[in-house]
């Protein structure tokens, strides 16, 4: 192994376990180091947060500069990112011009955002229909009948309102029994799975800051 | 008090689960043992095969699962299958991209897909790990492009997402590309079952490594996932069973 790796390993091992241990002992000094490396990784990752918009704006450059498909909505992307930057810089020295960004924020982002939501509702509603023709199983079907179920005890049908026996009886219990109980059996096993994937790095069998 | 006893029991769990870790991988350290079968993961290999056959292109989709969150466990198990894939695809024509909805998770896709390049003595492309956006539909539309533009054949989503999930099957879709998919969020589970042509459902999201390139200590970790689960289950049962009988 470079010895690149071996130090960056030997030093996340080292820090994982630091933090991991200040979680569970309450030894003054554990939770101080603890504390420090969480406070260390949080600015790390504020900083990460402007790299990545960096790299953001430099990928969107290459497109334009490099007249690739779609280069016209990437100068709309480096424009938008530009100018709201300098306004977010302009804002400590000029806190008049605070209020353009909640104009960027709600005429631009906040609708644009909304309408993807509501194309998801159409896309959603077509995948399901097509989980029918793709995956033609028992579960399948079990799905798609609960979500018509589901849908049919929520929301009231046009000038009859709602279903009697669906709304009262059968949605609750498909929500806060069967789905309730199916629930917390997948919560358990995300949280297994992130409990051995933490060990997984901790043993440094994955090492997801490089080497192998 | 209850602080105290709670934080007890959570550090055994951990110590336990760790012991249990290094004990399998040491005992089964010269043979793999049969895993159960996940549909996913062979069409995912086969799928990779693909990749490198036709010369296309691999886009894993990493979420937004920021690293000092409890989602960052989904978070590091995609970038631990991004770095296995990487390896496996780099005698492919073109690299494979990474795209991710959070600062540090995308320079750790950068410096996986680098660690990758330098190992299999390609030049490295630092525009291959990328940050899409930093909310989750603003993610989800600036990872569209790179699905439908680039050649992309084959799409892994792993990580923290939401609903928006379905967005990137649909586009995975609509450009006939092979699209896994598994979150760590309830509601994109349910989300990708019905869009994903490959759903990955609770755990399975964390057992990639053991699949596809299967090592001591991956296949260790999926047993003591089983013997904590199976611990779980008793543990539940004999609860109830105590409730019952007014013991508790």
């Amino acid at each position: 192994m470079k010895l690149k790796g071996l130090l960056s390993a030997v030093i996340a091992i080292l820090c994982g376990l630091v933090v991991l241990a200040g979680y569970f002992i309450r030894l003054p000094f554990l939770v101080k180091a603890s504390s420090i490396f969480l406070n260390w990784a949080v600015l790390l990752t504020a900083f990460a947060v402007l790299l990545g918009i960096f790299n953001l704006l430099i990928v969107h450059i290459g497109k334009v500069t490099g007249k690739q498909k779609g280069a016209l909505y990437s100068i709309l992307l480096v424009l938008a990112m530009l100018v709201t930057f300098v306004i977010g810089l302009v804002i400590p020295l000029y806190p008049k011009a605070a209020p353009a960004l909640d104009f960027i924020f709600r005429t631009f982002q906040l609708p644009v955002e909304a309408s993807l939501m509501a194309l998801l509702a159409v896309t959603l509603t077509y995948a399901s229909i097509r989980l029918l023709n793709r995956r033609l199983s028992v579960f399948a079907v079990i799905f798609i009948v609960t979500v018509l179920l589901i849908l049919l005890g929520t929301a009231p049908i046009p000038f009859v309102g709602s279903v009697p026996w669906v709304s009262d009886s059968l949605r609750p219990v498909i929500a806060q029994v069967l789905a309730a109980g199916g629930a917390r059996g997948i919560l358990i096993g995300v949280a297994l799975g992130a409990l051995v994937t933490g060990l997984r790095v901790l043993f440094g069998a994955d090492r997801p800051y490089g080497g192998k | 008090m209850t602080d105290t006893i709670l934080g007890l029991i959570g550090f055994s769990l951990v110590f336990l689960a760790a012991v249990l870790m290094a004990a399998f991988a040491y005992l089964r350290r010269k043979s793999v043992p049969p895993l159960r079968e996940i549909p996913a993961y062979a069409r995912l290999r086969r799928a990779i095969g693909r990749v490198v056959e036709d010369g296309s292109r691999l886009h894993v989709s990493l979420g937004r699962g920021a690293l000092v969150t409890p989602q960052s466990a989904s978070a590091l198990a995609g970038l631990a299958l991004l770095r296995r894939l990487a390896d496996l695809t780099s005698v492919g024509d073109r690299p494979p991209i990474a795209t991710s909805g959070d600062g540090a998770l995308a320079l750790l896709s950068q410096s996986t897909l680098q660690g990758a390049a330098e190992d299999a003595k390609l030049a490295y492309d630092p525009s291959a790990g990328r940050l899409t956006g930093l909310t989750p539909f603003s993610y989800a539309a600036g990872a569209i492009p790179s699905i439908r533009d680039e050649n992309v054949s084959t799409t892994v989503l792993m990580g923290n997402f939401g609903v928006e999930a379905a967005l990137l099957t649909d586009a995975s879709e609509r450009a006939n590309a092979f699209c896994v998919a598994g979150s760590d969020n309830l509601a994109a589970q349910a989300v990708l079952y019905a869009s994903a042509r490959e759903p990955l459902i609770g755990e399975e999201l964390y057992s990639a490594g053991a699949y596809i390139e299967p090592a001591p200590l991956q296949t260790a970790s999926l047993t003591v996932q089983d013997v904590l689960r199976w611990l779980f289950i008793a543990i539940l049962l004999g609860g109830a069973l105590l409730k019952v009988a007014g013991l508790l």
